[in-house]
This record gives C-alpha cells, sequence and structure tokens, in this order.
C-alpha cells in the first residue's frame, strides 16, 4: 500500500456553511505532507473528518485504508493526533495525560518519552492550568511523538512554540520521516512547510486548489530576475512569460515564468552580465497567489459597501 | 499645602481602580438576563404562594394558636423550618418559606458571583478584560453588585408581594431574605480568592451553606425562641431572628449589613494581594508519570471529588433527618390538614414512616441534581475540546461515554445508599426498611438521569435543558404536595409514580417501569453520541 490518505469530493456543512466542498487530498506512505490554507479554508474540518470525529456528507475517504468513521477505534491504534489549540484538565500533571494518551493509544516508547521531554525541556509535573500554551502544545507533541504509530497528523502543532522548539519540533519530524512515516501537518509557518514537506497541498473554501511537490509548484510560479548589464538590453520585452519589466539604464528588473527562464538568461547574456540575482518563487508566493483573488475579492466588496 | 492633598490623592488613585465597574455590571446583567431572572422569580413564587396555601391549612386563629403550641413542643419541626413568632398568616408565611428562600437566595449570589469571578479568571476570559481599561478593583465590585442587583430585586418583590399582610413585616421578610444573599455573595467573594477553580469554590461555599442550615436546625431543636448561640452563627438563623409580623426586630438586619460589609473587605485585601488568575491555595505539582489508562480511570479521576462530596452531604442529611423523625409524630398533632399533607407526600398514615418516607423521597429529587451534573460533564469535556484528543486515540465514544455515565448512575446510587447509612445512624430502627426506601428512588434518578443522556446525545447544544428538567423535577416534588396541584401535573414527575416507602407497600410495576424507560432513554442517547459529529 502506498497511500496513507486518500481524500476525494469530500463535502461537510454546518447548516448553511459548506466549510468542505469537493476537498481532495492525497497523501503517499512515509512522505511529510504540507496541508496549507488560510483561516477558515477548512483545514481542521477536514482533519476531523479523517480522525472520524465529524461524519462527511458525501465523498470518499480512506486512512492507512480504513475508513475513519467506520473503523476509528482500529485505525485510532496506528494514527497520533497534536490539535492545534491543546485543552487540558486543570487537575492532571503533564506526564499523567501524556502517558494516558499513549495507554489510550497502545502503548509509550518510555525511553522515547523521556528523551523528548527532555528535548522540549517540558517539566510534566506541573498541572493543566498551570501550563503556559506553547508548554500544553509540548504535552501532545510528546505523546504524539513517543507512540509508536504510522501516521501522524498535526494540526498546527507548534502554534505558542518558541523559535528554539520549533527547531526541536522539526527535527522530531525529520526523525519520524526517517523512520518511514506518514506525517500530515498543517501549519501556517511556510518556512516549516518548506523546510519539512516532500508535497503540499494548499486548499481555500474547502476545495484544493494546488497539490504537489515543492518544485512542482515552484515551476508553475515566477522567478524573479534583477541584473545589471554590460550593455543595453536588448528585445527582452518581446520574450514569452516576462513580466513587470523594469529597466533603468544597464539595472533591469523583470518576473519571468520559470519554465521561460533559458531564453531570458541567454538574451541577458548577449548583452554581458556584472553582476545578476535570481530569486526562485517562495512557498509564500505561492500561498499569496491563490490567496490574492480572495484579498482581492474582500477589496472590492469593502468598495462596494462603502 | 494642606492635610487635604494626600487624602485627596488617595481618593483619585482609589477610583481609579473602579474603573470600568459600570460597564462590567452592564455586561454582568446581560449575561445573567436568564439566570437571575429565573432563580429570582422562582424565589418570588414559592415566597408568595405561601399565604394562599397557609390560610387554607389553618383558616382560623385557633387552628394557628394550635400551630404555635404544637412547635413550642416540637424540635422536629423546628429543626427543619425554624421556630415560629406569631400566629397571623403574614408570621407564618415569613416561618414557613424564610429558611428556603433564603437558601434560595444563597445560591442565587453563589452562583452569580463565582461565574464573574473566578469562572472568568480561570478561562482566561479576565486578562482580556483587565487589560482594557478596567481598574483592579472592577470585576469583582461589578460581581458583588450584580448580586446586589438579584437580591434588592428579590427583597422589593417578596415585600410588594406581601404587603397585603401588613407592610413592615413584609420588609422586614424581604430584606432577611435578601439579606442572606448577600452575606453569601461576600462570602464566596472570599471563598473565590482561596481556590484557582470555579467549580471547587462552588462546591466550598455550598458546603458553607449547607453547615449554616445545620447549625440553624441544630440551635432550633434545642431552643424554641430561636435564642441558640447555635441558632446566632448562622445567617440563617439571623433571618428567623429578624421576626417578621412578630414585632420585628430590626437590629438585627444589621448583623447581614455587618457580615457583608467585612466579608467583603476581607475579600477585597485578599483580591488586591494576589494576580490575576492565581490564588491563595496553590495548585501542587503532580506526578511526573501517571498510572491512568483508561477513560474510566480518567472519568473517575475528574469525578472522584464531586462524588466524595455529595456523599458526605447525603450522609449527614441522612442523620439529620433521621434523627428528627422520632419527634415527627406530635410534629403534626392535631392539625388534620398538615397530617394531610405530609401524607400525601409521605404516602400513609403513621406519620413516623410518612415523615421518612417525605424526606427520603426529598432526597432523590436532590439526587437528580446530582445525577444531571454528572452526566452533563460530559458535555463539558466536550464542549471544552478536551473529549477531542482523548477520542482521536483508540477509543470508542461509547466507551468514553460509559466512563462518566457508570459514575453518574453508580454514583446516584451509592449516595442514596450513604444516605440510608445516615438514616440508619440518625433514626435506629430496622435498617432493612431504610435502605429499600431510600434504593426506590433510584429508577425515578435514573429516568432523570437517561433525559440528560438522551438530550447530550442528541441535541448536544440544548444539553443544559437537563437542569430545566431537574428543576422542574424538584419544584413538583416540593411545593406539589401543599399546593393541590392537578394529579396530572404530579404524573409528569417520574417521583410521582414510586411507592410511598417506608410504610407503603411496595409496588414492582412503576419501579421496573421507570427503570425500563431510564435504560431506553440513555441507549438513545449512546445511539445519538456514536452517529453524530463531535462538537467543541
Amino acid at each position: 500500500m502506498t497511500k496513507a490518505i486518500t481524500v476525494s469530493g469530500l463535502h461537510k456543512a454546518f447548516g448553511t456553511t459548506h466549510a468542505l466542498d469537493g476537498l481532495d487530498l492525497t497523501v503517499e506512505t512515509g512522505e511529510v505532507h504540507g496541508f496549507l490554507g488560510p483561516n477558515g479554508a477548512g483545514k481542521s474540518t477536514t482533519i476531523r473528518v479523517l480522525l472520524g470525529l465529524l461524519r462527511a456528507d458525501s465523498g470518499a475517504t480512506q486512512v492507512l485504508g480504513k475508513d475513519p468513521w467506520k473503523d476509528a477505534v482500529d485505525l485510532h491504534r496506528r494514527v497520533a493526533y497534536v490539535p492545534g489549540d491543546v485543552t487540558l484538565w486543570r487537575n492532571l500533571s503533564g506526564g499523567e495525560v501524556i502517558d494516558l494518551f499513549g495507554r489510550l493509544r497502545g502503548g509509550l516508547d518510555q525511553r522515547r518519552r523521556a528523551e523528548l521531554i527532555e528535548r522540549f525541556e517540558l517539566d510534566p509535573t506541573k498541572k493543566g492550568r498551570t501550563y503556559s500554551k506553547g508548554n500544553r502544545q509540548k504535552v501532545a507533541l510528546v505523546a504524539a511523538f513517543a507512540s509508536d504509530v504510522d501516521l501522524l497528523i498535526l494540526d498546527e502543532p507548534t502554534s505558542g512554540l518558541d523559535p528554539l522548539m520549533e527547531e526541536v519540533f522539526q527535527r522530531c519530524v525529520e526523525e519520524e520521516r526517517d523512520r518511514g512515516r506518514t506525517v500530515l501537518l498543517s501549519s501556517h509557518i511556510l518556512s516549516e512547510v518548506e523546510e519539512l514537506c516532500d508535497r503540499v497541498s494548499i486548499i481555500r473554501k474547502g476545495r484544493t486548489v494546488e497539490s504537489g511537490s515543492l518544485a512542482d509548484l515552484r515551476h508553475l510560479t515566477r522567478t524573479s530576475v534583477t541584473a545589471e548589464l554590460a550593455g543595453p538590453p536588448n528585445g527582452l520585452a518581446q520574450l514569452p512569460g516576462v513580466h513587470d519589466l523594469d529597466i533603468q539604464g544597464l539595472r533591469i528588473r523583470l518576473q519571468v515564468d520559470t519554465d521561460k527562464l533559458d531564453a531570458v538568461l541567454r538574451s541577458l547574456s548577449e548583452s554581458g552580465v556584472r553582476s545578476l540575482t535570481s530569486t526562485p518563487p517562495t512557498l509564500e508566493e505561492l500561498f499569496l497567489r491563490h490567496y490574492q483573488e480572495d484579498l482581492q475579492e474582500n477589496v472590492r466588496a469593502a468598495a462596494v459597501r462603502s | 499645602m494642606s492635610v487635604a492633598a494626600p487624602a485627596v490623592a488617595a481618593r483619585a488613585a482609589h477610583s481609579g481602580q473602579l474603573t470600568g465597574t459600570r460597564t462590567l455590571l452592564r455586561f454582568a446583567l446581560r449575561r445573567d438576563r436568564v439566570l437571575i431572572p429565573v432563580w429570582v422569580a422562582v424565589n418570588t413564587l414559592m415566597v408568595l404562594s405561601m399565604p394562599g396555601t397557609l390560610k387554607g391549612l389553618y383558616d382560623t386563629p385557633a387552628a394557628r394558636a394550635d400551630l404555635v403550641g404544637q412547635l413550642a413542643t416540637n424540635p422536629s419541626l423546628r429543626a427543619m423550618v425554624g421556630p415560629l413568632f406569631g400566629d397571623s398568616i403574614g408570621a407564618l408565611t415569613a416561618w414557613r418559606a424564610g429558611v428556603y428562600a433564603g437558601l434560595l437566595a444563597a445560591v442565587t449570589s453563589l452562583l452569580v458571583v463565582v461565574r464573574h469571578t473566578r469562572d472568568e479568571e480561570e478561562s482566561g476570559r479576565q486578562e482580556l478584560i483587565s487589560s482594557a481599561r478596567v481598574g483592579r478593583r472592577a470585576p469583582l465590585t461589578a460581581a458583588l453588585l450584580a448580586a446586589a442587583v438579584a437580591n434588592g430585586v428579590l427583597a422589593l418583590l417578596i415585600a410588594g408581594g406581601l404587603a397585603g399582610q401588613g407592610g413592615a413585616g413584609a420588609l422586614a421578610t424581604g430584606l432577611g431574605i435578601a439579606g442572606v444573599g448577600m452575606v453569601f455573595a461576600t462570602m464566596t467573594a472570599i471563598v473565590v480568592q482561596l481556590t484557582e477553580s470555579a467549580r471547587l469554590a462552588r462546591g466550598l461555599t455550598s458546603a458553607v451553606l449547607g453547615a449554616a442550615f445545620v447549625l440553624r436546625a441544630a440551635g432550633d431543636a434545642s431552643t424554641d425562641d430561636g435564642s441558640s448561640a447555635l441558632t446566632w452563627l448562622s445567617p440563617l438563623g439571623w433571618l428567623e431572628n429578624v421576626r417578621p409580623y412578630a414585632d420585628e426586630r430590626w437590629w438585627v438586619l444589621l448583623l447581614f449589613v455587618a457580615a457583608t460589609a467585612a466579608q467583603g473587605a476581607v475579600a477585597y485585601v485578599l483580591a488586591g494581594r494576589r494576580d490575576v488568575g492565581m490564588s491563595f491555595l496553590p495548585t501542587r505539582p503532580g506526578p511526573a508519570a501517571g498510572r491512568l489508562g483508561s477513560t474510566g480511570a480518567l472519568a473517575w479521576r475528574l469525578q472522584r471529588g464531586s462524588v466524595l462530596g455529595w456523599s458526605i452531604g447525603f450522609f449527614v442529611a441522612g442523620v439529620v433527618y433521621g434523627g428528627l423523625a422520632d419527634g415527627a409524630t406530635d410534629l403534626v398533632g392535631d392539625n388534620a390538614k398538615a397530617r394531610e399533607i405530609f401524607q400525601r407526600m409521605g404516602g400513609h398514615a403513621a406519620l413516623t414512616d410518612a415523615f421518612l418516607a417525605a424526606m427520603v423521597g426529598m432526597m432523590g429529587l436532590v439526587a437528580a441534581l446530582y445525577i444531571v451534573s454528572a452526566v452533563l460533564r460530559l458535555a463539558g469535556e466536550e464542549t471544552s475540546g478536551r473529549a477531542e484528543p482523548v477520542l482521536a486515540n483508540a477509543v470508542g465514544r461509547l466507551r468514553w461515554a460509559a466512563g462518566h455515565l457508570v459514575i453518574a448512575f453508580g454514583g446516584a446510587t451509592l449516595i442514596m445508599l450513604v444516605a440510608s447509612l445516615g438514616f440508619m445512624v440518625g433514626f435506629g430502627g430496622k435498617p432493612g426498611p431504610i435502605l429499600g426506601a431510600c434504593l426506590v428512588q433510584l429508577p425515578a434518578v435514573w429516568v432523570i438521569g437517561g433525559i440528560a443522556v438522551l438530550l447530550y446525545g442528541v441535541l448536544p447544544r440544548g444539553a443544559m435543558a437537563a437542569w430545566a428538567v431537574a428543576g422542574v423535577t424538584l419544584l413538583i416534588g416540593w411545593v406539589g404536595p401543599a399546593l393541590n396541584v392537578p394529579q396530572l401535573v404530579l404524573d409528569l414527575s417520574p417521583f410521582g409514580h414510586l411507592p410511598k416507602l417506608p410504610g407503603g407497600e411496595m409496588q414492582w410495576t412503576p419501579v421496573l417501569a421507570l427503570t425500563v424507560l431510564a435504560a431506553a432513554l440513555v441507549a438513545g442517547g449512546l445511539v445519538g453520541v456514536r452517529r453524530r459529529d463531535v462538537t467543541g
């Protein structure tokens, strides 16, 4: 079996709100898959369907080859989950919660538990109410990473973690991948996703708008090029795929579709290149490109209202 | 520079501490727009229904004089309701309703104050409020003022409603009841400084209220004019000592004022010496490794404190009421109608048995409140988001729900068993009948619990309506028999169908039918739990 998660045409409505509107998602076994989208796009709803906490209205969902609604208990032995906002029982210590979750999932690696507590600098004797947001996240992260499962579902797991702990988190995810485990990582921290994820899916308004490896996705977008030339630029504007061309004497700036980069470089070297900077599109730009439409719609709507 | 300047500066600094109180008070009253009116209305209706009922029961001055005479010789009845100081309808009303109206006013105040102080801090909402232009003392002040509004309206309604019996007595009754409310409002204000948990704050204050009731009961059992030192230790004892409609002793009201002021001052001092969200009883660290290994163990861990508290309460109540039962025979004495009421509550002629049956029935009604609170823990776990990560483990929803339901239904059984132990200690006599009487309440308690499970499973957003069901049942059982409510309404309550034990005849049909009904309700609720989305 090579697919850890397959979702197709997933619909879920809460009253009149359509949270999921035909969402598709495929996660290969053994990969770290980034799950991106603006607030309210339906990421958490999807994850809660994958965990069998919500019942889909329609669409096919398989997690580790099982139906998450019907086989929830069986499935959960092989899945660990970290929510984005961990609430703990005020009178239970963090250590008690970690062990409880471990036992409920069917076992905990005690050595790894101790090691993780040390790496995350967590005090397991504190009681629920006294933990800060970041420390509550750590309790759930330790419980998840210390359990012996095939799939980790992490819903914005690093909210509230400081940069040092964020680093520890990234190492932990890499170790999980090295052990052949599958990770579905929903996140807003794009650098984290860029660092960790093999493939990403971007969703918007309950639908998947982009899915693939980062390299594939970069291919679809523009590279920005800044250069200082030896001679006057020549014919750049006529080249296919060139946008936002800005020529200031011998200095040029332009955006080019990444698959048309070759022709631009040829033309530049004909003029002679003194210096050249080329920046590949960041994930942020990818993300914003899909997001932009929403922003523009909002601006339009605001204009109509006023 | 005049000496007045520092005083003025101090006052200015002081007024800054109260900035925003007005806004917070309006906000509190808006949030309480259902809670306060309902509690105040129930309390007012209970008091104002008394003159009519009592007029029907003791219609001649001779009958009323007779009652006064009996009370002089009857410690049991005095312990339950307090001593009687006059034979007018007004005096009888203040006597019969006073203690219980005071209890209701105290519970209202307790709920309101915890809700706007410790609840807000525990949830973290207080931080957001306090970061705005809000003075350090404003939240506590707004909470106490909200309680003062509730008690003030209650005093006005009662004084207005009883004015027909005589203005002075009406005013004294209203002010006394509101006074008990305010004493417990400020008592709560102290308790919420001590603990970080709103639930524990409510529990501790309820325990103090229970102790106040027991002190008054013990004091009144030993003297017939409310003069026992034990009575004077309890704010509920002060209430009877105001003696409405019997040469009102207005100065006793000053005790309420003094206690309210003193406790309020302590609360402000304590509040000023701690940080937001912190408390004087600090949270101790827990174990680094846990032994909890199942959802059942988790549920027990979360609910064991409440089971223990309810058990102690039921044992004490059993001992107290059991101890009173011996005097019950003289209690209703020659008054045919009062005898009739007890027989209607208790179901048969032997008065000791009738009294015991009435008291056991009362405990059953209160056990219904326990079972609702225990079942609704499920709703609390779910809406707070704590259920979600538990259910994301290899835990079936039914198994998870069962953990809490075993404690709810088993706990109800346990507290009724403990109550029967209390009755045995207090009353003596043969253990069998009283044990049977306590256990026979359970099918009705379970039906109320079953309704709560059904509501939670099928209409999770409406689960809190289970409290209304328990409240209506309590009201029917409490005031129904005295008010000549039609049988149709009495039949609505599952408790109305139970055989009247001890003394009556055991009827298996209704007991089994109610048990089956409870099982069906639970099953229906569980089907809902399994089929619906987890909210949160």
